[in-house]
């Protein structure tokens, strides 16, 4: 179609532009030197950055997330390998029931998910803690992880491993020296998904939280005060930068892990955006 | 292969995930309907266990609360379908015209998604917010002499913000059905004579509805049971369905009736997934 080609790409780059500017406008912010936001700006300044690393509560919350972070996004990686091994390379009864199951995470708001486990947790005697936090994000994060793993092991031949193992290797060693070097760049990329799935959740964690806050329910706690805004602005900015190498480094692996241009659009990314 | 050596493997790939989720999202979700039907909140957890109606009553007779899960719907059926909206010429765009570096421009729309969604809301109260950068360029500009809320801190603050955090999210369920047409029906339709408006509105649009139907629903479950957004954007008078069923299980401590209030919301949306799931198949855009 030659018709009128310009509005289409003018609208793509108008829509960015109104997605950019807010982040933009933060970004600005976390280097204006005065604590209350007025145009036009005082002046420039890095004190922000340098005062992030003195405040305590925030380095430690810094840390609880990527902790929590951790631990849920390794849980639900291996978690989440098992489960699309079983469903790809296995035939069983109720697999519909465990695929549903699998994905329900995605269906069910995080409001609703966060008080029936703060009911479970409750339940059980289990005191709200970091503990607390990462086993519902790990469960939050797994049909993510599940879908990209899936859509790997799906893309390769089912030949490959019964050539291994006729040629002598036992299932356990095919599974370490073929299967799990195959679907690597995907177990990866779950990971980091995973990962950015945990260390961006507020809704859930809010719920969960014991003593010690994760970031964003640190950074969430300071909104209330004006005078803190400069400062959690800039633990803003750095986040950003954080999550956007994350992000990049997931394109790269997109590559390796899917070829074709309609799943690369649709599959991974659409994994990879969180809900 | 001998079968039992078979099933032993099964077991040992699909157990570990089946209980995790047995005990992390089955049993819990279980649990909240059980409670559901449990009178009053006094004693210990499951101690002097009455099973009762009540709360449902409570809620069905309670119309701010069913006036609240309306809003809710509505505000999460205007997000989605403004979203999509918005989403679909850039999908359009991204599939039929852009050659080179298409991936470059698909990073560039999914970059301020990828980015924390509290951020993003985040941003918004400040750009909202009374001593926002809308506030702080207007009283700047001199046109208006003190700091405005009327419009920041409300319901249309809270659906502006939600509509800017899904937009680029809905593109991609959209994309992937639009890659699937296949561009020969496109030709066809172009033999037979069929204008570029007529292969659009009657051949590219049908063909893409499962990936706009599968985009609204993915927006709408986040947004109708959101409660985020509205405490950090709504004010006093943007609270929404979700905050009602937090603070039952916060300050105002009614778990039983918190707990139906959580049930409805949760029969409600997995109707919806299970109604639409035939024409729009969520999880096949992920494969």
């Amino acid at each position: 179609m030659r018709d009128r080609a310009w509005p289409l790409p003018a609208y793509y780059f108008a829509l960015l532009a109104l997605l950019y500017l807010p982040l933009v406008i933060l970004l600005v912010f976390a280097f204006n030197s005065g604590t209350i936001l007025v145009f036009p700006l005082k002046g420039l300044t890095l004190r922000w950055f340098g005062q992030l690393f003195a405040t305590e509560a925030l380095m430690r919350s810094l840390r609880n997330s990527l902790l929590v972070a951790a631990g849920s996004s390794l849980v639900a990686t291996v978690l989440a390998t098992c489960g699309a091994i079983a469903f790809v390379r296995f035939r069983f009864k109720g697999k519909g029931l465990f695929i549903t199951v699998a994905l329900l995470p995605l269906y069910v708001p995080f409001v609703v998910l966060g008080v029936a486990l703060l009911l479970l947790f409750s339940t059980l005697g289990i005191p709200r803690s970091l503990l607390t936090i990462g086993a519902a994000h790990s469960v939050v994060a797994l049909p993510y992880a599940m879908l990209i793993v899936t859509a790997r092991l799906v893309g390769f031949d089912p030949h490959l491993e019964e050539a291994a193992m006729s040629l002598g290797a036992n299932y356990w060693h095919t599974l370490r020296r073929v299967i799990l070097p195959l679907i690597a760049p995907a177990i990866v990329a779950a990971w980091l998904t995973a990962f950015t799935v945990s260390f961006d959740e507020f809704a859930i964690a809010n719920l969960l939280v014991g003593r010690e806050p994760t970031l964003p329910v640190y950074l969430y706690s300071q909104l209330r005060m004006t005078a803190r805004l400069p400062l959690v602005v800039a633990m803003a900015a750095v986040v950003m930068v954080g999550t956007l190498s994350i992000f990049l480094a997931l394109i790269w692996l997109r590559r390796v892990v899917v070829r074709t241009p309609a799943s690369a659009a649709g599959a991974t990314s659409a994994l990879t955006a969180r809900a | 292969m001998p079968a039992i050596e078979q099933r032993g493997r099964l077991w040992a790939v699909l157990l570990p995930p089946a209980l995790w989720l047995s005990v992390l999202l089955v049993a819990p979700l279980l649990l909240l309907c059980a409670f559901s039907f449990r009178l009053g909140i006094g004693g210990s957890l499951f101690g002097g266990w009455i099973t009762t109606l009540d709360n449902y009553r409570t809620l069905a007779a309670s119309p701010s609360f069913l006036e609240l899960l309306g809003v809710s719907a509505g505000i999460a059926c205007v997000v989605a379908l403004v979203a999509t909206l918005l989403a679909y010429p850039v999908a359009y765009f991204l599939v039929f015209r852009v050659r080179a570096r298409a991936g470059v421009y698909v990073a560039l729309l999914l970059i301020p998604f990828w980015i924390s969604y509290l951020l993003r809301v985040m941003a918004w109260k400040v750009i909202l917010g009374s001593g926002g950068a809308v506030n702080a360029f207007l009283l700047w500009l001199g046109v208006i002499q003190e700091p405005i809320s009327v419009f920041f801190y409300s319901r249309y603050a809270v659906v502006i913000t939600l509509i800017y955090v899904w937009t680029p999210f809905v593109a991609l369920p959209i994309m992937a059905t639009l890659y699937r047409i296949d561009r020969s029906l496109l030709e066809a339709a172009a033999g037979l004579g069929a204008t570029p408006g007529q292969r659009f509105w009657r051949v590219t649009v049908p063909l893409s509805l499962p990936g706009v139907l599968a985009g609204a629903v993915m927006v709408f479950i986040p947004t109708v049971g959101e409660y985020v957004t509205p405490l950090l954007v709504g004010g006093s008078t943007g609270a929404m369905y979700g905050n009602l069923i937090q603070d039952f299980f916060g300050r105002s401590a009614n778990w039983p009736l918190g707990a139906a209030l959580a049930v409805v919301m949760l029969v409600g949306t997995l109707v919806l997934v299970g109604a639409t799931s035939r024409i729009s198949r969520v999880e096949r855009f992920f494969q």
